[in-house]
């Protein structure tokens, strides 16, 4: 058990302040090569993700139809149900080889290992959101994969993932070492990822809107960027002190 | 015993607005558009109030727990933010039963979507919910989870109100109560200040069942080391 002066004594100072990037990085490079090798968290991210669509397809088809005013409400809530699946499998990945403890050890500091694990999800959860975007697209005849419509989309989703993960990825870690987590994770990160869900999906409205409603997706746009900065700058403050010790 | 005496004094005090303000309300002029109904006032506005306090006083606690992680007056602030969670799901509860019951007669109907308020006091009663949850069902290591929970529950209430200010309220302003009838505005003061003080006197009882928990652990794990407990299988 380390004490809070061993704990700080350990973050400061040492050959390892200017590795913030390299640390992230290798983290992250670690992740993707676990997962390009077991492919288990993707094949199972975007099959979940498309069920999930089909279910809400299957549910609000009328006369043969499906309603097509929820398309971006279904897109943001299959990425948010898929996001959990993957964020708890990767957590607990770490948590069979005793790893996360093993990466907590390493002389690095541990807001770059927050970065770094936050990054490795991200990348997968789009990945995951590049197959369930065409499928939402089909199925719902949205406009999604338009050419004025589908960079800004992606802009959208990139920003609302990165929100997403920097709440999952700090409640995942912390959650790895307590009784119950596999039914507390969505638990504690839905109702506070709400205001992305509610941003990610206003502004994709906006996209999807005929006309295209290019000022109200703007505003939803930069919205989505101040909630990540407040996600991930209280995540990294209060990253260090959380994992600090046993 | 200094604290003692404190205590109840504010145990006094709560006794005595819970004795007086009632009467005070119901002796108050009814407010001529909105009726009879307006009386549920006195009790929403108080629990709401107290709602979100609790959540930032949880959050406080929480930031003191990390700040002091290892030490020993870390469980005290850990026993301080545990007991102010619980209190805002009480006093949450309370304030989202009164707030439909006079949505339902003054609007015409028991909730509303898109409003700024409701969903943000919503949102922040299901966040505390999730806290009592994990630390009922958390074990160890569920302090520190809570103590981030906590900490993340107050940074993301401006961020909900926020996201759903650009939807639009129709839930009355907090400046309604300057524009208040004499008559109405001192049975609402003292129903706020009463609701305070029980409050903070609740507040104090559950941190020190907290204290007297924790306590009653560490005495047990010694007891077990000494070998007491198997002496007496």
């Amino acid at each position: 058990m380390l004490g809070p002066e061993t704990a700080r004594d350990r973050s400061q100072g040492g050959p390892r302040e200017g590795s913030f990037v390299k640390t992230a990085l290798a983290v992250a490079h670690k992740d993707l090569l676990v997962e390009l090798r077991a492919k288990e968290i993707l094949l199972a991210m975007a099959f979940f993700a498309a069920v999930v669509v089909l279910l809400f397809a299957f549910a609000f088809t009328h006369e043969g139809r499906a309603n097509t005013d929820a398309t971006a409400g279904i897109l943001w809530i299959a990425v948010a149900l898929a996001g959990t699946l993957g964020l708890s499998r990767a957590f607990e990945r770490e948590r069979e080889g005793d790893t996360l403890r093993a990466l907590l050890l390493a002389p690095a500091p541990r807001s770059a290992i927050y970065v770094g694990k936050l990054a490795g999800i991200v990348l997968l959860m789009l990945v995951t959101e590049a197959c369930t975007v065409p499928l939402v697209s089909l199925l719902f005849d949205a406009p999604l994969l338009a050419a004025e419509r589908l960079p800004h989309l992606w802009l959208l989703l990139v920003l609302g993932t990165v929100g997403y993960a920097a709440v999952g990825s700090l409640f995942g870690a912390l959650l790895a070492r307590t009784r119950g987590r596999d039914i507390l994770l969505g638990i504690l990160l839905y109702p506070i990822i709400v205001p992305v869900l509610i941003a990610g999906a206003r502004g994709t409205e906006a996209l999807l809107a005929r006309p295209l409603d290019r000022a109200t997706a703007w505003f939803w746009t930069e919205l989505l960027l101040v909630f990540d900065t407040v996600f991930i700058t209280v995540a990294l403050w209060v990253y260090e002190p959380l994992m600090a010790s046993e | 015993m200094k604290r003692g005496g404190l205590f109840l004094a504010l145990v006094a005090v709560t006794a005595l607005g819970l004795a007086v303000v009632p009467s005070l309300i119901i002796n108050a002029p009814t407010e001529p558009t909105m009726g009879f109904i307006q009386r549920i006032f006195y009790y929403h506005v108080a629990t709401a109030w107290l709602t979100f306090l609790s959540a930032f006083v949880c959050a406080g606690a929480s930031i003191g727990y990390l700040a002091n992680v290892g030490s020993k007056s870390a469980q005290r602030w850990d026993g301080l933010a545990m007991a102010a969670a619980e209190l805002t799901v009480v006093f949450g509860t309370c304030m989202l039963v009164t707030g439909p019951l006079w949505g339902r007669k003054a609007w015409g109907v028991w909730w509303v979507w898109k409003d700024v308020r409701l969903m943000t006091a919503l949102l922040l009663w299901f966040i505390f919910v999730a806290y009592l949850l994990v630390r009922r069902f958390g074990g160890p290591g569920s302090a520190r989870l809570g103590a981030g929970l906590g900490i993340f529950a107050a940074a993301d209430v401006p961020l909900i109100y926020t996201s759903v200010f650009f939807w639009r309220t129709q839930h009355p302003k907090a400046t309604v109560v300057t524009s208040l009838d004499p008559g109405i505005l001192l049975p609402f003061l003292l129903a706020l200040a009463t609701f305070t003080v029980l409050y903070v006197v609740l507040l104090w009882l559950r941190m020190g069942l907290e204290t007297a928990r924790i306590r009653l652990e560490d005495l047990q794990l010694a007891a077990e080391d000494a070998g007491l407990l198997d002496e007496m299988r």
